[in-house]
Parts: structure tokens; C-alpha cells; sequence
């Protein structure tokens, strides 16, 4: 039992946090809200230069192999600057699902990209019909005499605007009819017939809804061997929620550290704001909450390779609790910036949409309750 | 990082198991489970604290010199986490960590061998002398006099909040020996024989229906000068000492999940209809689940910053105030859980001792008395606005 960081890990928290404090700062965060692309190519570049891109990608396919809790520690850093690049739909869950399900030859041809910068993805599951359940799923793939026939609609696809393939889920229909399996097909992005409209995501980044409509793709579209791709994707929607929680906390501990000065400097009847025990007691319980969101993204992290019931109860946990504390962390740093709080002036209400965005992402506090309940009280620990 | 205990911790653990196993009776862990005070009568306690001992474990924080086992802080989480899982009765804390952490820090040689090996032994059995009715929160205000009369000092005055002060045979306490320019100087620390006439304890009764705490008098109740502990008029310093040891010995989540289990179980349980298909009741078990949880990894957190040597610091005002109120929430949880046969508070004590048939089940008895008396997580040990104060003041800065 050793939760210290490594050396390795010392250096990566540093140099990430290093660089988000000189490259992102409100200016270049104002830029790229109002950016067609919404992130910056050459800083996209830097990411693949310092190997981050290549960090939990598996040496033999170009990466460094790193674990949840190295992703982690990345995340964190980009939430202290709102960082915008497409990291969770590229890399934590792009090329996640097609290093556990593609073929070999498919996990050549797409992680050294990655890794080197010069490959984006994106995942297109969620579906307005499905809300946040992973298992629902309309869009249809039929076998046919070339390959495959795709169509349906998806939403919410996080950076699918950017990405140069996109990971599209969708119910595997054959020569028999419906299959039952859920199967995930690598489409890219200027396949003919694929209708994308994007729009600026709540908090940062972009993210679009896409139509397919009789989409015709290669037999080798489809990822792996054709069996039932849900547990793959479950698995990967709880690694990006851990690293999403992990940024969540970043962007908390900033959210903390502005309005803990804040409220040193402004004064009211001839005192600090923090003079008054209610702000101080307000400004606790936000500490308090954000160092329990952070003990939360941790434990996901650590138990991102569990069996399926402890990992997904972890990462469900995680989402509940760092989305409940989010909120609160949020919502009382508006509260505590008084009118200032509510405008475009200040760059609280940024961070706190970037966590409302976190908190809605994948389901809010009241579905991951409700599904870590659903999977049943842990086992005891041996 | 890691998660996982190692092959030497795994092979503590079976120890830890092993001596449980062969030490807990089914009578100490049927007692212990009814018992709805935050401490065990001492016939169940000392029993197992004689055991602990005779282990050698009668003290995990204490060092080695004095009779502690040398446990790593890994060691320590293990064995309070096999304890709260085995259900194990709760020792006499007021000696093993509170007052044996300052006599071994302050105290003189004298001290530590006269009062040292008799509370690892369970011979002792202490109570603390802290509160007074006009002292709670500010409790450098307190009143009670120590006037120096030759090798004495001659105590005259009150205390309140004195756990378990009609079983002890010895209590701590912070007296005034002076009047310094700040309130807290003038504090001395003392050890007072409970038997020494002039002492009167009044029993009080809290809502749960147990006799835990009590009021204690002082009239001119004479106690030797060798007994302060330390310095005169340093009192304070140790007396906080003392409370940073109440509030973050810092492993609390084992009893939680203990406790939580324990209604978890009433809920699955046709006892209450089943409680638990109310997906109310059964996301508000996954809301608590997830709390503990996260307790659970900050005191991991902050034993694997003390193996390394690091000071946790203000993160025992947070543990202290997580475990009062998941406690409370727990409690709650399990108090709404029974339903209608929450109207039927067993007044009787011990519950494991009742000479008629309870109205309830006895899976239930506890769960009432746990609720109301629980109310206190929050006031003892500094209450949840003082915490708050604190974590303000050492975290933040303000």
C-alpha cells in the first residue's frame, strides 16, 4: 500500500503543471472559446513532442505505457488552465478502445498516430434516446456484400469535429438479422454521406451531433473480431470519467485558490470578505470537498484495470461524488465572487461551466447513485 | 502507486485475523454490537484490552520503549480495519490514546513507569477532565482551580462531558493554576486519583437513553503537586496535544463500513420489508458507500504520507469532521430504514444483558439509540464550527 506519487510522476505533475501555467492563460482561453477549432494545433504538437499523447499507449505500438494514474495526474494539470485540446476523446478513449479491441494490424495502423500527434479520434455512442445508458444503442450496422451499411444518429461526440477517424458504435445486424452485439466501426472523417454539426462545448472544446445515412465502409471498419464491444466501451466510458474527475479537481483547486484570494482582498464594511467566520466556514467546506473529490479520482484511477463490478462501482462513485463536489466548489466560488461572479469578466464562470459540462457528461450524480447501487454492494477486499 | 497490501502486510493481516479469531468471544462481539455508546462497559473492553496486551499489542501508537509493537502505519490501518470489521469492543481510548501519549511525551520518569504499564495492563482506567459547564468550545475559559498548598494543589470545581467518569478509577485533567494575561496560560495538566475524597459524580443521561457522560464536582479535593504533568501554567499546550490525537488517529472508515453494513443488511433484510427496493433508500446506501469510500482513500492517503515521514497536518480536522458527519448520515439512514419500529426506543441498559423480550428484533435495538445519541459526532472532540475554524485557519490561511 504506497499512494505517494513516483519519481516519474513527480517530474509528469510538474512539467504539465509548468506547462499549463505559461502556455494557457486567460488570453489564450478567450481565443480559443471563440475558435473554430476551439484548441491549438501547435499546442496539440507540444502535447505529442512531451509524450503525452503517447502516455497510456503501450510501448510496442509507440507509447510509454502508462497507467489510469499517470493519465490522471496529466488531467488534473489541464483543469488548473481549462486546458481544450481533444486529450479524452483521442486518447483516453479513442485509442483505448482500439487497443482493446482492434486487431493487431488495426492497433499498428492507428496508435504510433496517436502517439506521434498526427492522428485524432473521437467516440460517437451516446444517443438522445439512450440518455446515459451505455447499452442503448440505435444505430444500425448491416452486413453487406462489401463491408458495411451504417445508419443512425449520434450526439455529444466530444471533439468529433477535430478528429480525423471517428469510433462509431452501432448494433451489428448480419445475414440473420439482428445480431445483439454491439459493434464499433472506424469511420473516417470525410466518408461521404456523414452529416456533422458542431457547436462550442459548455465550459470549453467543442463537440458535435453526426447523421449517418447509408454510410458504406470496408469490411475492415469494424473493430476486432465482431464480438460484443459493450464491455470495451463501459470500460472505456469509466477510464475517461476517472480522468475526467481528475480534471474536474484540477479545475476545482483553481476555483478554491482565486476565491480563497478573493476574499483576502475585498472589502466590505471596512473588513476583508474572509474576516467573516461564515466566508471561512464556506471557504472550508469547499477545501474539504475538493480534497474528497481528489481521494475519489484517485480510487478510480487505481481501480481502472479492476474486475468490471469494482471498476465500474469506482468510477460511478467517482462521478457521483466529484460531480456533487463540483458543484458545490462552483457554485460558492460564484456565490463568494458576488455580481463579479456571474459576469464574462471574471474567468470563474468558465471553470465553473467547465464543471457543470463534467457533471452532465456520462450522467450526472443522480444516475451513477442509482448504477452503483444497481451493481450491488463490494465484495470485501481479501 | 499501489493499492494493494504487500506479501509482509498480507502476512500481518492473517496475524491480525489469527489472534481475533482466538481472542474474540461471541460474548465480547454480541456485547459490542449492542452497544449503542461510542465506548464499551469496561467488563467487555478491559477483557479485550488484557488480551491486546497480552499480545503485545495493548498500545499501537506508542513507541516501542514503552510497550508499543513498532507497527508501520500500514501495520496500524490493518489491524483498526481487521478490529472494525470483527466487530471488536472499543478499548478504554481515554488511556491507550490520549493520556498515555502525553505522560510519554511530558512526563516524568516517575509517571511513565507508575501509570505506563498500568494502562497497556487495563489495571487503570481513565476519564478526561476537559469541559465545563461554562467551557465547551472555548475551553481555555475553563474554571476550575488548583491553589498550591504545600506538596498539593487543592482542586475546586466542575467538569462535564466526563465519559465513562463512574467506571474510571483515574482521570486527566486541565486545571487553572493561574491567571496568565491570555486564558490559556495558567492551564496545568494533572492526574487525579478519582478516589480522593471531595470527588462527586452526578450521572447524565443522553437522548438515546445511555449513561456515558457525566458531571463531575470538585470540593477541596487535595491531589499531590507530583501529579501535574510537565511545566505549571503549560497545560494548554499539552492538552492540545492530547486533542490532535482524539481527533486524527485518522482510521474511522472501517467502522463506518462496518456500520453502514449493518443497515445495508436491515435493509436487505423481510425484518423491514425490505427497504431496500425503494430505490430511495437504496441510492441513499450508495451515496453513504461512496462517502466512506472517500474518507477511506484520504486516510490512506495521508498514512502513506506519514510512512514517508511527511506531516499530515490540518487533514485530521477534515477526517474528524467527514467521520462525524458520514457517522451521522449512517445513522440516519439506518433510523429511516426500520421504519414504524423506530417509535420503539429499548430504554433498558445493557442491551445485551435485557431480563424481558424487547418489543423490536434485536438486530434493531441499536439502531434508534445509535441515531439519537450519534447527534454528538458533530459537538465532542471540537464540533463541526470549530473544525471548520480550524481548517480555515491552517489550510487556508484565514
Amino acid at each position: 500500500m504506497d499512494l505517494n506519487l513516483s519519481d516519474e510522476q513527480r517530474l509528469l505533475r510538474e512539467s504539465a503543471e509548468r506547462f499549463v501555467a505559461e502556455s494557457y492563460d486567460a488570453d489564450h482561453r478567450r481565443k480559443m472559446a471563440n475558435d473554430p477549432l476551439g484548441f491549438s494545433p501547435l499546442v496539440w504538437k507540444q502535447f505529442a513532442e512531451l509524450g503525452w499523447l503517447a502516455l497510456p499507449i503501450a510501448e510496442e505500438f509507440g507509447g510509454l505505457g502508462g497507467g489510469a494514474v499517470d493519465v490522471g495526474i496529466l488531467m488534473e494539470a489541464f483543469g488548473r488552465g481549462l486546458v481544450s485540446e481533444p486529450y479524452v476523446a483521442t486518447v483516453v478513449l479513442g485509442a483505448a478502445l482500439i487497443a482493446r479491441c482492434g486487431t493487431t494490424e488495426q492497433k499498428q495502423a492507428s496508435l504510433p498516430k496517436v502517439a506521434d500527434g498526427s492522428l485524432k479520434l473521437a467516440l460517437a455512442h451516446s444517443e438522445r434516446a439512450a440518455r446515459f445508458d451505455l447499452a442503448k444503442v440505435a444505430m444500425v450496422a448491416d452486413k453487406t456484400a462489401q463491408g458495411w451499411r451504417l445508419s443512425g444518429s449520434k450526439i455529444a461526440v466530444l471533439d468529433g469535429h477535430a478528429a480525423d477517424e471517428i469510433i462509431v458504435s452501432a448494433h451489428v445486424h448480419d445475414h440473420r438479422g439482428p445480431s445483439g452485439r454491439i459493434g464499433l466501426f472506424l469511420v473516417p472523417a470525410t466518408t461521404p454521406s456523414i452529416a456533422i454539426s458542431d457547436y462550442q462545448r459548455l465550459g470549453g472544446g467543442r463537440a458535435c451531433n453526426i447523421e449517418l445515412c447509408d454510410v458504406h465502409l470496408p469490411e475492415d471498419a469494424l473493430l476486432g473480431d465482431g464480438s460484443d464491444a459493450l464491455p470495451a466501451i463501459e470500460w472505456a466510458v469509466d477510464r475517461a470519467m476517472a480522468a475526467l474527475g481528475a480534471e474536474a479537481v484540477g479545475i476545482m483547486q483553481t476555483l478554491l485558490d482565486t476565491t480563497l484570494e478573493y476574499t483576502k482582498i475585498r472589502k466590505q464594511f471596512g473588513r476583508p470578505l474572509s474576516a467573516n467566520q461564515v466566508i471561512r466556514h464556506r471557504l472550508a467546506d469547499m477545501a474539504m470537498q475538493v480534497d474528497e473529490a481528489r481521494s475519489m479520482a484517485l480510487r478510480a484511477a487505481l481501480k481502472a484495470d479492476a474486475d468490471p463490478v469494482e471498476r465500474a462501482r469506482a468510477a460511478s462513485g467517482a462521478k457521483a461524488k466529484i460531480g456533487k463536489c463540483a458543484r458545490f466548489v462552483g457554485e460558492q466560488s460564484i456565490q463568494l465572487h458576488g455580481g463579479m461572479g456571474v459576469t464574462e469578466e471574471l474567468e470563474v464562470g468558465a471553470y465553473f461551466k467547465r464543471l457543470v459540462a463534467f457533471d452532465t457528461l456520462f450522467g450526472g450524480s443522480a444516475h451513477h447513485y442509482a448504477r452503483h447501487a444497481e451493481l450491488g454492494r463490494t465484495k470485501a477486499p481479501a | 502507486m499501489d493499492l494493494s497490501f504487500n506479501a509482509e502486510e498480507r502476512a500481518f493481516q492473517d496475524e491480525v485475523r489469527g489472534f481475533i479469531a482466538k481472542n474474540l468471544t461471541e460474548e465480547m462481539k454480541r456485547a459490542t454490537a449492542l452497544t449503542p455508546s461510542v465506548f464499551s462497559d469496561p467488563d467487555i473492553g478491559m477483557a479485550w484490552q488484557r488480551a491486546l496486551h497480552k499480545q503485545g499489542w495493548g498500545a499501537p501508537g506508542w513507541p516501542v520503549e514503552y510497550g508499543g509493537p513498532d507497527w508501520t502505519p500500514a501495520q496500524r490501518w490493518i489491524f483498526e480495519t481487521e478490529c472494525a470489521r470483527a466487530g471488536v469492543p472499543n478499548v478504554n481510548v481515554m488511556g491507550v490514546k490520549m493520556v498515555g501519549p502525553v505522560i510519554i511525551g511530558f512526563g516524568s520518569p516517575e509517571q511513565k513507569n507508575f501509570y505506563l504499564p498500568r494502562i497497556l495492563s487495563g489495571e487503570d482506567y481513565w476519564c478526561q477532565g476537559y469541559s465545563e459547564p461554562g467551557s465547551g468550545s472555548d475551553l481555555s475559559s475553563l474554571k476550575t482551580r488548583a491553589v498550591r498548598d504545600g506538596d498539593d494543589y487543592v482542586i475546586n470545581g466542575t467538569k462535564i462531558w466526563t465519559t465513562h467518569a463512574h467506571h474510571a478509577n483515574r482521570m486527566f485533567a486541565l486545571v487553572r493554576t493561574s491567571d496568565g494575561p491570555r486564558q490559556q496560560d495558567g492551564i496545568s495538566f494533572i492526574l487525579i486519583d478519582m478516589k480522593t475524597p471531595g470527588i462527586t459524580t452526578r450521572p447524565i443521561l443522553t437522548i438515546g437513553g445511555d449513561h456515558e457522560v457525566n458531571q463531575v464536582f470538585f470540593d477541596d479535593v487535595r491531589v499531590p503537586v507530583a501529579n501535574r504533568v510537565g511545566e505549571e501554567g503549560k497545560g494548554w499546550t499539552y492538552g492540545k496535544y492530547l486533542l490532535e490525537f482524539e481527533r486524527g488517529s485518522g482510521i474511522a472508515s472501517a467502522k463506518l463500513r462496518e456500520g453502514l453494513k449493518a443497515v445495508a443488511d436491515l435493509a436487505e433484510s423481510d425484518l423491514t420489508g425490505r427497504a431496500i427496493d425503494s430505490p430511495d433508500i437504496a441510492a441513499r446506501i450508495s451515496e453513504v458507500e461512496i462517502d466512506i469510500d472517500a474518507l477511506e482513500m484520504t486516510e490512506l492517503r495521508v498514512l502513506s504520507a506519514l510512512q514517508t515521514g511527511q506531516n499530515p497536518g490540518a487533514v485530521s480536522s477534515i477526517l474528524k469532521l467527514r467521520n462525524s458527519e458520514i457517522r451521522q448520515a449512517v445513522t440516519r439512514l439506518g433510523a429511516d430504514v426500520i421504519g414504524h419500529d423506530a417509535l420503539a426506543v429499548e430504554p433498558m441498559r445493557p442491551l445485551y444483558k435485557l431480563n424481558h423480550e424487547p418489543a423490536i428484533p434485536e438486530e434493531m435495538l441499536t439502531v434508534m439509540p445509535e441515531y439519537l445519541n450519534g447527534r454528538a459526532y458533530t459537538i465532542f472532540g471540537g464540533t463541526s464550527e470549530i473544525q471548520r475554524d480550524i481548517i480555515a485557519k491552517m489550510m487556508l490561511g484565514i
